[in-house]
């Protein structure tokens, strides 16, 4: 019976995401119908521009379900752009082998990370800090200059190539006649193939299933049999790795590496976990609702944008106050709970 | 041996042993480079009648840590938890008092719209005002404290840009640029910040405040069933750091005379944090020194001022504050106190063995 109504209390917390998404993208529609919001375009624009971000909130989401956090994915990505472009660039590497190289950067860092947190038992928030400074500082060290991707074949063959929608659904004649099906880059595809392995990883995997475990009660987990130590470390592993694959996206999409890269991406990724239902206390969270979260963080951006007039200001506003709404609410929840 | 072990295992030790590191390395660069050993340590009066000198600068350019430092140093040890949203509150309270002083929509005046004292009194107020809504997040609602600071931390600098309108607003007074400029022969920021340590220090010395922390972070459930108000302490301490926030936010405003809303107090949240952790202070909450913290501070200054003499970018320079951080937390780490408490004790049996035999 209590572990029902658990179940409803979380899960009426995803349908309102979802419903707010739904609400402000419609309401968006209403509003700047004649400026083409309409359009399918649009909202795969949405998913474009966040393909990174939806890599990096599965990670997040995983983490956070165990109880801890990883604040170090945004300069992640930031050393990843860079050694990217630099390599690319300067030493003269073929994306080929970046590519994957990339990658092992990730893991490395992230086993590092997780050893550090999972082994030696230090607080996540301070572990994923020093990665942060020791990250954004490495991209400074590699080049502090503005580096754009130019020399690689490969790299902007992937990063301009388009998957027309099948079927042309939502295709429309532009002014000059002309039939434009709406498309979506091979990002967008990564970023949708990771959402949906980590939802099946989280959901039907031991390992998925050992990190709610973890982070509903790590005492109780531990007496079950589970190693704690070792799924806390298996979780920050795969943020980083995750991440990674989400710098990959990133790189994709604005071909450069700048010492600014993705500043500020971690409370991004966060807050969108926390809008999609996700407990930094652990134990409960779901990657669809943090994909909603993205969109969300998405679709604001983007009025923003529509409407022209506003600040730049303004998305960061917003995203603060649905972050303070949703944490009231399941700080209301968590409380009705416990009368129970 | 003991009275060694003695020294090591004092709080002070850690961010007292890592100051008179960076002040070796210095030493050391000096002299490689043909300058007398206490060039580091020389201070002296230049022609404007200031003090000059390295110190002097760390010192001067270390006060906004320093600040927050004290009102982290509470949070952390009343919630077990951080307040990441001083840098963006210090921006805030920046921009509400800039805002105020040029008149709404003016970017560049050289006559104060309303009083000084107003002014300032509004960025502090506003910066309580953040500090209390953090606070009730936390102590009445329960949300862990990241995730409750996490909401000004990115609304708190937005506001300002928005207040701003996304410009910098110059205040061309020379009163303004008291708070960052220098009274007689000494940095203003300095003196404020050694007023806020003192009030704090004498606070905390002559009233039970400082035990109610300890208690309250030590066992929250614990001290209210003492009949401690556990909620309200922590309520106090997040509007203190709130405070403390805006103090520094006017301090590093006035320096630059302009509400710069993008980058004041930018990364200075990690500071903070970092200076609680540095001298010695447990991130779980609980016990604390106040002396600690603001030592570690300064360290962490010297260490950025050192890492400019000795030519490195302030882009790459935080690669080394992560190296220090992984150091001091490893050091920290239970499991390691564990690990060295064992071979200690291993290391005794075998010698007794030895006896025996």
């Amino acid at each position: 019976m209590m572990k029902k109504k658990r179940m409803n209390s979380n899960s009426i917390l995803l349908m309102l995401t979802i419903l707010l998404f739904a609400a402000m993208y419609i309401s968006g529609c209403v509003a700047y119908a004649d400026k083409g919001f309409t359009k399918l375009q649009v909202f795969l624009d949405i998913l474009k521009n966040n393909a990174g971000l939806i890599c990096v909130v599965c990670g997040m989401t995983a983490v956070m379900i165990t109880g801890g956090i990883d604040i170090s994915v945004g300069a992640l990505i930031a050393m990843e752009c860079m050694f990217m472009a630099v390599g690319v660039e300067e030493w003269g590497l073929p994306a080929v082998v970046l590519l994957p190289l990339m990658l092992v950067i990730g893991l490395v860092f992230g086993l590092v990370q997780g050893y550090f947190i999972g082994y030696l038992e230090i607080q996540p928030f301070i572990v994923t800090m020093a990665g942060m400074f020791f990250a954004r500082g490495m991209t400074a060290v590699i080049s502090t200059q503005q580096v754009s991707i130019t020399k690689s074949p490969l790299m902007s063959k992937l990063s301009t190539m388009k998957f027309n929608m099948p079927f042309e659904i939502g295709a429309y004649l532009n002014k000059k006649g002309k039939l434009m099906v709406p498309n979506v880059s091979i990002y967008v595809i990564i970023a949708l193939v990771v959402l949906i392995a980590t939802f099946l990883i989280l959901r039907y995997t031991k390992f998925g299933r050992s990190l709610y475990a973890v982070g509903g009660n790590q005492q109780s987990a531990a007496l079950m049999g589970l190693d704690v130590k070792k799924t806390r470390f298996k979780a920050h592993v795969m943020c980083s790795f995750l991440t990674s694959i989400g710098a990959i996206c990133y790189v994709l999409n604005t071909m450069c590496g700048t010492t600014r890269q993705a500043l500020g991406l971690e409370m991004d990724a966060i807050s969108s976990a926390v809008i999609g239902g996700t407990l930094l206390t652990g134990g409960v969270g779901n990657v669809i609702g943090s994909f909603f979260g993205v969109l969300i963080n998405g679709t604001i951006s983007s009025l923003v944008k529509f409407n022209g007039k506003l600040s730049s200001a303004w998305p960061n506003v917003v995203t603060a106050i649905l972050l303070c709404f949703f944490i009231v609410l399941q700080a209301i929840f968590a409380r009705f709970r416990k009368k129970d | 041996m003991t009275t060694l072990k003695k020294v090591t295992q004092k709080q002070l030790f850690l961010p007292l042993f890592s100051m008179v590191l960076v002040m070796l390395i210095n030493i050391i660069y000096d002299v490689a480079h043909g300058n007398p050993f206490y060039n580091f340590f020389t201070i002296s009066i230049n022609s404007q009648g200031i003090l000059y000198g390295r110190l002097i600068d760390i010192l001067n350019r270390g006060s906004e840590a320093a600040i927050l430092a004290i009102g982290m140093t509470l949070v952390v040890s009343a919630s077990a938890g951080t307040d990441i949203s001083v840098g963006s509150v210090m921006s805030l309270a920046g921009g509400v008092c800039c805002v105020l002083l040029a008149g709404f929509g003016n970017v560049n005046v050289n006559s104060y719209a309303v009083p000084l004292w107003v002014g300032v009194l509004a960025g502090v107020l506003t910066a309580c005002l953040c500090g209390a809504f953090n606070g009730f997040l936390v102590a009445f609602l329960k949300i862990q404290p990241m995730v409750a600071t996490l909401i000004l931390f990115s609304a708190g600098r937005a506001i300002g840009l928005l207040l701003c309108n996304s410009a910098i607003v110059y205040i061309n007074v020379e009163s303004f640029k008291m708070f960052g400029g220098y009274t007689w022969i000494f940095p203003t920021p300095l003196l404020i910040t050694a007023a806020c340590v003192l009030v704090t220090a004498l606070v905390l010395k002559f009233t039970a405040l400082g035990t109610y922390v300890q208690a309250v972070g030590i066992n929250k459930d614990a001290a209210r069933i003492s009949g401690y108000k556990s909620a309200a302490i922590i309520f106090l301490c997040y509007v203190v750091c709130g405070l403390f926030a805006g103090i520094a936010g006017i301090m590093a405003t006035s320096r630059i005379y302009s509400a710069d809303t993008n980058n004041i107090g930018l990364n200075l949240e990690m500071d903070a944090i970092l200076a609680v952790a540095l001298g010695g202070n447990s991130l779980g909450g609980g016990k604390f020194r106040l002396s600690g913290s603001i030592i570690g501070a300064y360290t962490i200054q010297a260490i950025t001022t050192t890492l400019y003499a000795l030519g490195v970018s302030s882009a790459q320079a935080p690669v080394f504050k992560a190296i220090i951080v992984i150091a001091i937390v490893t050091i920290q780490s239970p499991v390691v106190k564990a690990y060295m408490k064992k071979r200690k004790a291993a290391k005794l049996a075998q010698s007794s063995v030895e006896v025996h035999a």
